[in-house]
């Protein structure tokens, strides 16, 4: 039996009728198209697949994509703004916070939602933060640093920081 | 180089924009229409007779498009899984190895039926329903044990467990240097299991059209060429039949190289199916089926004099093989050849032994062999100061080739290239503040604090490789690069690599490399690689740090071709002799007038007119191969600072200082960033990893990353880089590697910090990983 789910995905209205066992990645993958957000574990270790669900970070493989009816999603594809770079991507691209990339997505989302919660982490608070996330390329020294330049950039410029504690809408 | 001057800076990568927007194109990110989605029953027991296979209603449930088991198989694939010869030159017994078992199963995971359905959701609901009957033979999983002749065989009916056994050299190289010694040490060395962990598992689709007998491969892998080699032979297909695309790749280390069952499963299903076929690996099935990394132990003892001067080493190998032969397994015995270090020694004799288990094979992950050499040799190093109440800083000192000795020649016969290691050592002692940090642990001891200081100084061989070297190895293609450079006639320039770049940032630092040699904007360069069916006949793909060394100069060499024929060209069109062109930042003119010049543009342009040189073809392109002369030879030094609870056996890494040293650089943000990423890594394999199988029953124990300690953000310590250049004389370029160099560096560094933090207790060798429990139990009976 399939069931309704209606979300907003980056400001876009979607509806569809999907199996209830459907994780809300697979839906976001295979439904809706949005490749951006990976799987990488199937435990929910590794964060490759945070999203922001009402702007709080959330491993995507840990819903259902019916508990998401009626919820604001933020992915990946949502964080770039007619062809602007949002500021911690522009970080981690900076800072060398990628290799082979497949993780990123993941890490920024999460680290969206913790400069949402706190614009000025120090590096502990960083650490703590992203602790949901695993990368095997970079042993994350770039990533740190990619998250702190961002959040000085962010400092300075607000408008676009609220934007993401919202969700993206 | 020209005026554009890229080399040596930091460029942004290239690569990056796709990434970081969610944009990338992995192996998931696309699908074929019509695509049936395959699953896979695998055995759940590490060995078994498979008695009955019944599938009577997973064929009948719902999406389901087939069911298919070895028999089906046989008439669509042939041969044995591939093994190279490699290092060891004399195998014993390589296991015959089809892509699915049918009446032996011999780890746990290994493939016994396949299903095809329209969703993933049915085919892994399908696959659920098969049932398959065992009879569970004895497991062999102890190294030692399954070298006993009654031991039982890891393959029904095997004369014995051992896949080699080659002694490099026998005891008598080192009869005289053991006779001179007066102090000999000993020690066992473990080398923990290790699963690779891409964080991106395998995938492959595959498409044959019926009707033009032509099949498309997409699959995560490190090397295209090869997989097409591999699975058009299986196939009975022609290379030339076969295209094989590896996009965007979430990372390798080693695991994405050799051909797996499903690589030829999957296009065999597509042919049978006439549909396009997907699989995507889950986690488990990575953990459990993807080749792992080391799982050996050394018998080591070395000979020095009481002044420190090492003298001689006797080592063995026991390398847990796995139940097959990985195709690239015997590479790992390079340990061997690497137990000498950066040191001088009077002789090495070394025996591998390659050991049939009732685990998933073992073959190449990041560094490969040559870990395991630096962690053996540093740790003996450190054990031959303590036995001496020496310095280890002092014992390295004494031992070191010298910078004026190179080429040198080493115990196996390989060149050195070129190496300046003391400079190295003294840099990351100044940097690290060595003497304060002896003097701080002297005090923390006083106050019954554990304070350790580890140093490696390490060396690697890498840069896979000179032909006359490795065609042998391989069974006959020698791990050569080639390159192809295209100019269009608008002057942009399309380059082709036979490499692979799965996060190493080729994009970029080849794109740097032609850049500056060609005098033109980055952004007028492409750069491709991951599809056979593009640029040269054959490529060799990314693995062994021999992207730049070997590739990066083949794409140099095809530039320098495209300039040839550019100045022969612009020689034409500057009415001048072609010995008094010359090609200066990004333009052509005569020797003492620079006026009189073509630009590259007007050239390339020109050479799909009509006005060239009499018997000159049209076209600006170029292909070359690059066979280099030599390995290349990079090195550092690693110092890690630690200290550990004795309560609770907990390894606090405080500080962790590298110099390392790969030749010039292309690209320094790039360097180090790999850097990161190996030490990472090799922390990793040092503190945290190990995979763990049931020594009864050979279970895996640790199939998920929640078993499996990969280390997070809170685990890995911020790291002090710096570098030392010494160009290699092997390449044009004077370049190293640098992509496996952490990995290889830091086990010792971490391990040898932990001992000498744990010394006063009596200590002198602790295995990895260096877990808190293994330590509050060695700290618990240290001080009974």
């Amino acid at each position: 039996m399939k069931h309704k789910v209606a979300v907003t995905v980056n400001g876009r209205k979607h509806e569809h009728e999907v199996e209830p066992r459907l994780l809300l990645v697979h839906h976001l993958r295979d439904n809706l198209g949005l490749t951006g957000t990976h799987i990488g574990c199937d435990t929910s270790q590794c964060g490759a697949c945070t999203i922001l669900v009402d702007g709080k970070a959330v491993k995507s493989c840990t819903m259902f994509a019916v508990q998401a009816e009626g919820k604001s999603l933020t992915t990946i594809e949502g964080m770039a703004k007619d062809g602007e770079l949002h500021p911690i991507q522009q970080a981690f691209w900076d800072e060398h916070g990628l290799q082979c990339g497949y993780c990123t997505p993941g890490f920024i989302m999460a680290a969206a939602y913790l400069l949402s919660q706190n614009p000025n982490p120090t590096e502990d608070e960083i650490r703590r933060g992203l602790e949901g996330n695993l990368c095997r390329c970079t042993g994350y020294v770039n990533i740190i640093k990619a998250v702190k330049s961002a959040a000085q950039t962010m400092s300075t410029a607000p408008a676009r920081k609220t934007t993401v504690a919202a969700g993206g809408n | 180089m020209a005026v554009t001057q890229l080399v040596g800076a930091k460029i942004h990568r290239r690569e990056d924009p796709r990434l970081i927007t969610g944009h990338g194109h992995y192996i998931d990110d696309f699908t074929r229409t019509g695509t049936a989605y395959a699953a896979f029953v695998r055995s759940p027991l590490a060995h078994a007779r498979v008695k009955s296979i019944d599938v009577t209603d997973a064929s009948k449930a719902p999406g389901v498009v087939g069911v298919y088991t070895a028999r089906d198989f046989k008439g669509q694939l042939a041969g044995t899984h591939p093994a190279a010869p490699a290092f060891v030159a004399e195998k014993k017994y390589v296991p015959e190895r089809f892509p699915i078992a049918e009446k032996e199963v011999c780890y746990q995971g290994e493939i016994v039926a396949a299903v095809l359905a329209e969703t993933k959701g049915q085919a892994a609901d399908a696959a659920n329903m098969i049932q398959v009957d065992y009879d569970e033979l004895p497991a062999v999983m102890d190294l030692e044990k399954a070298l006993d002749a009654k031991s039982p065989k890891a393959h029904e009916g095997a004369a014995d467990n051992v896949c080699w056994d080659l002694a490099y050299t026998g005891p008598e190289v080192t009869e005289a240097a053991f006779k001179e010694a007066d102090v000999v040490v000993k020690q066992r060395i473990l080398q923990n299991r290790l699963a690779p962990v891409p964080m991106e598992p395998r995938g492959v689709m595959a498409e044959y059209e019926t009707y033009d007998k032509k099949l498309t491969i997409w699959m995560s892998s490190q090397n295209p060429h090869f997989i097409r080699l591999f699975v058009s032979g299986s196939m009975g297909l022609k290379e030339s039949q076969v295209r094989v695309i590896s996009p965007d790749v979430g990372g390798g280390f080693g695991s994405k190289i050799s051909p797996y069952p499903e690589d030829y499963l999957v296009p065999a299903l597509s042919r049978m199916t006439e549909r396009p076929v997907k699989w995507i690996e889950t986690r488990t099935e990575s953990i459990q089926n993807a080749t792992h990394g080391r799982g050996q132990f050394y018998e080591v003892e070395v000979a020095a004099k009481k002044d420190g001067t090492l003298l001689g080493m006797r080592m063995t190998q026991y390398l847990d093989v796995g139940a097959y032969a990985g195709t690239f397994s015997a590479f790992q015995a390079c340990a061997c050849l690497m137990a000498g270090g950066a040191y001088k020694w009077k002789g090495i004799s070394a025996r591998t032994i390659g050991i049939l288990t009732n685990r998933v094979p073992t073959d190449p992950y990041r560094g490969a062999g040559r870990p395991e050499a630096t962690h053996l040799v540093e740790r003996m190093v450190d054990l031959v100061a303590d036995e001496l109440k020496m310095d280890p800083v002092e014992v390295r000192r004494k031992n070191f080739i010298q910078p004026n000795e190179f080429p040198y020649t080493q115990s196996f016969g390989l060149v050195v290239d070129s190496g300046d290691y003391e400079k190295a050592l003294d840099r990351a002692l100044e940097m690290a503040g060595y003497q304060d940090l002896r003097r701080k642990q002297a005090d923390m001891r006083k106050q019954g604090r554990y304070l350790g200081i580890g140093i490696s100084t390490w060396i690697e061989l890498c840069g896979f490789g000179p032909s006359a070297a490795t065609a042998p190895a391989t069974g006959g293609i020698a791990l050569v690069e080639s390159a192809q450079v295209r100019v269009t006639p608008t002057g942009s320039v399309i380059v082709y690599t036979g490499t692979h770049s799965h996060g190493q940032g080729h994009e970029t630092t080849f794109g740097q490399i032609v850049a500056d040699q060609l005098g033109v904007p980055l952004e007028n360069i492409e750069l491709r690689h991951g599809d056979t069916a593009e640029g040269t006949a054959f490529g060799y793909g990314t693995y062994g740090s021999r992207s730049l060394a070997v590739g990066g100069v083949a794409v140099s060499k095809a530039v320098g071709k495209v300039i040839d024929k550019g100045k022969k060209l612009a020689a034409h069109m500057l009415e001048a002799a072609e010995e008094d062109v010359v090609f200066e930042h990004g333009s052509f003119h005569v020797k003492g007038s620079p006026d009189k010049s073509k630009a590259f543009g007007e050239v390339a342009f020109a050479s799909y007119g009509m006005s060239l040189p009499q018997g000159m073809e049209q076209g600006l392109e170029a292909v070359a191969y690059f066979d280099p002369p030599n390995l290349v030879w990079p090195f550092g030094a690693h110092i890690a600072v630690v200290e550990v609870d004795p309560e609770t056996g907990h390894v606090e890494l405080q500080k962790y200082v590298a110099v390392d040293d790969c030749g010039n650089i292309i690209n320094p943000m790039i360097v180090d960033g790999q850097l990161h990423g190996g030490v990472a890594q090799s922390i990793a394999q040092a503190l945290y990893e190990e995979v763990v199988y049931d020594d009864e029953t050979g279970q895996l124990k640790t199939g998920t990353l929640l078993d499996y300690n990969i280390p997070g953000i809170g685990e890995i310590p911020a790291m002090d880089l710096d570098h030392t250049v010494t160009p290699s004389p092997t390449n044009d370029l004077g370049v190293k590697g640098i992509g496996e160099a952490g990995t290889i560096a830091a086990t010792a560094s971490v391990i040898n910090a932990v001992v000498d933090a744990l010394s006063p207790l009596g200590i002198k060798h602790v295995d990895m990983p260096a877990s808190p429990d293994r330590l509050w139990k060695m700290i618990k009976e240290a001080r009974n």
